[in-house]
């Protein structure tokens, strides 16, 4: 992309912002340049369509039971979605994440047998899942291996260690009850307002402190953000640990909410989900463009679907096609504006 | 042309013996510089030679194996790219090391943000651009919007932001390595005025690394050339000339086609 043949002008090389055979005028113009500035809005605008589809549809879809049963699905989803926003921006993934999130109610409920109380085995949870994420990034860093192969490992070791402790028997969730309970999962929005509060605080983090922009930095030009001094190898561990500590944070909220645990379901259902919201809210894959609000709208993409979809009697398995291919074409989308909207520019 | 030569006494950079391999590449062999205060010295040498290794010692992002770096005479060990900043040594590598996604005023302050609230790092975003702003007009860079993201760009619009990068935090010891790599005639342009108005006009001392004989004549008071891992000409610019180089280097090419060192067509950069 080399535009070397742009630079014009006497005194200094002006990049022509907008060149003449490529930039619209008019609405036109400014809708694609809405589109290409800010890659959250494709994803906005198929969110708004689809919930007034629906709504359109049923009107038990916007009847107050439906929409905590929607926002109660996507909580997990967005909150693993930004999760991996950070990961993705670095050009990393994490496919443990989901089972992060399902072992942290275990190891509350195996404390809690040893004897610990509720309060301490929570918070022992919560740095086991830290310590996970930790393991995630060291092994990455440290052995140069790529994510993807590390996090799949530990994946297995920890669906299998879930398996093993649980001898394949489902378990209750302890501290469901009293006012411990409606704030961290029982109450019927308490698991949504978490989920916004980390979004809101992980969108901050990576838009507006140094930390995120080093995390873009790095994404973005690896070797470039270390010879500048970027710590590159901690911002990478420091991003599993953001990430795990937000799964296990919802994965005990989510099992308060239900109040039971299930050895044998497997995280990749919610792990996949979050990347895909991550995906379609226009998170490159590719590194150095991760957008939070994207991802957590991807997470009510996909939250709405799936409830639609069953409203209105079309199964899971349709379902599941059908985010396939929002997936496939989000994706095509996102490159088909970067494309333009770096050749606009 | 400049180097007025404020303190002719004690080189503001002097390396002595340094050396440095990889595995079996033996990349530096003993490497002997001096740059003087508000100098511009020019490196030339073959791909290979160990330019580039050489630079990235001095700016702390590589160790040497051995010998010393003395930094207005004193000797310094530079463990990081952040001590050797420290001691205002700053480099813009030959790999060009803006983010592409980040804005050429977040590109400018990479690293070195302006941020508020303490270990938070709160980016103090409006007084980054201001300063940014400032900044690229006091060195005569025009960029039209320093929101654009880098890779928005031309070449040389990118060079002059990872040059402005590495001198806006008062770099006495600017290192460039190939900085007029790929760019037409209009941006090497751009780059040389803006090198030279850094040595004459804020008196920083710059090692530059290029292939073009005549960039280098334009912009260098002193040229060394490098061949093997080591420095085996140095001249001022004035006692030497085009037809001196290149027949330095040509002959080089020669000795290590005869010696079996090298195949006839290989990449004879000289
Ligand atoms: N990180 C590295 N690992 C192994 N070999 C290297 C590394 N960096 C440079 N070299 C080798 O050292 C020699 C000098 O390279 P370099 O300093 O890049 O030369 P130049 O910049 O003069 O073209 C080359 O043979 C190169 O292959
Ligand atoms: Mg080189």
């Amino acid at each position: 992309m080399s535009q070397a043949t742009l630079t014009p002008g006497e005194t200094s090389p002006v990049p022509a912002p907008a060149a003449p055979s490529t930039a619209r005028r008019g609405p036109a113009g400014a809708l694609l340049r809405l589109f290409t500035s800010r890659r959250e809005a494709t994803i906005f605008i198929v969110a708004v369509a689809i919930i007034i589809y629906f709504a359109a549809r049923t009107s038990a879809f916007y009847s107050y039971a439906n929409i905590v049963t929607i926002v109660q699905y996507m909580a997990p989803i967005g909150v693993i979605g930004v999760g991996e926003v950070f990961l993705l921006t670095l050009g990393e993934i994490d496919l443990s994440a989901g089972q992060i999130f399902l072992i942290s109610p275990w190891i509350v409920v195996w404390l809690q047998q040893a004897g610990l109380p509720i309060g301490w085995a929570i918070t022992v949870s919560l740095l086991c899942c830290v310590v996970i994420g930790a393991i995630n990034g060291l092994i990455t860093v440290l052995l140069n291996v790529p994510s993807f192969v590390t996090t799949l490992g530990t994946y297995f070791s920890l669906l299998g260690l879930v398996l093993i402790v649980s001898n394949d028997a489902q378990a209750d969730m302890p501290g469901t009850t009293g006012m411990f309970g409606q704030v961290f999962g029982i109450s019927s929005w308490s698991e949504i307002g978490w989920a916004l509060a980390i979004v809101v605080v992980l969108h901050v983090v990576l838009k507006r402190t140094r930390f995120g922009m080093h995390v873009t930095a790095t994404g973005g030009n690896l070797l470039g953000a270390a010879e500048a001094g970027i710590p590159v190898r901690r911002i990478k561990v420091w991003s599993f640990m953001i990430l795990a500590f937000g799964a296990g944070f919802i994965g005990l909220l989510d099992s308060i909410r239900i109040q039971s645990l299930d050895p044998a379901s497997p995280g990749t259902t919610v792990m996949f989900s979050a990347v895909s919201a991550a995906v379609i809210g226009g998170t490159s894959l590719l590194g150095g463009r991760g957008t939070v609000i994207g991802a957590t709208i991807g997470a009510i993409v996909l939250g709405v679907l799936e409830d639609g979809f069953n409203l209105i009697g079309v199964s899971a398995n349709e379902f599941t096609l059908v985010t396939g291919l929002v997936i496939l074409v989000a994706m095509a989308i996102n490159v088909q504006l970067s494309r333009v909207g770096a050749r606009s520019r | 042309m400049t180097a007025p030569g404020v303190d002719a006494g004690v080189p503001v950079l002097r390396t002595e013996g340094i050396t440095k391999r990889f595995g079996a590449v033996v990349a530096l062999r003993g490497v002997d510089i001096a740059l003087a205060r508000g100098e511009v010295l020019g490196l030339v040498g073959d791909n290979g030679a160990g330019k580039s290794t050489f630079v990235k010692i001095v700016c702390g992002f590589q160790r040497p194996d051995s010998g010393r770096i003395l930094v207005d005479g004193n000797e310094v060990h530079l463990h990081s790219v952040k001590d050797a900043r420290a001691h205002g040594i700053e480099a813009v590598y030959q790999d060009l090391a803006l983010v592409p996604q980040l804005s050429v005023y977040q590109n400018l302050f990479l690293n070195r943000e302006v941020t508020t609230l303490g270990r938070l790092g709160w980016l103090s975003t409006r007084k980054m651009r201001a300063e940014a702003k400032a900044y690229l007009d006091d060195i005569k860079v025009s960029i039209p919007n320093i929101e654009a993201e880098a890779e928005t760009l031309s070449g040389g619009q990118r060079q002059a932001i990872a040059v402005a990068r590495a001198t806006r935090q008062n770099a006495k010891i600017l290192l460039l390595d190939e900085p007029l790599a790929a760019m037409g005639a209009k941006e090497s342009a751009l780059i040389i005025d803006l090198v030279k108005d850094l040595s004459s006009n804020r008196g920083v001392s710059i090692l530059v690394i290029d292939h073009n004989y005549a960039h280098l004549f334009e912009l260098c008071d002193r040229v060394n050339v490098f061949q093997q891992g080591r420095v085996t000409f140095d001249r001022r610019v004035e006692e030497t000339s085009l037809e001196e180089l290149t027949e330095l280097m040509v002959s080089e090419y020669r000795r290590q086609v005869m010696a079996g060192h090298v195949e006839l067509g290989d990449a004879g950069t000289a």
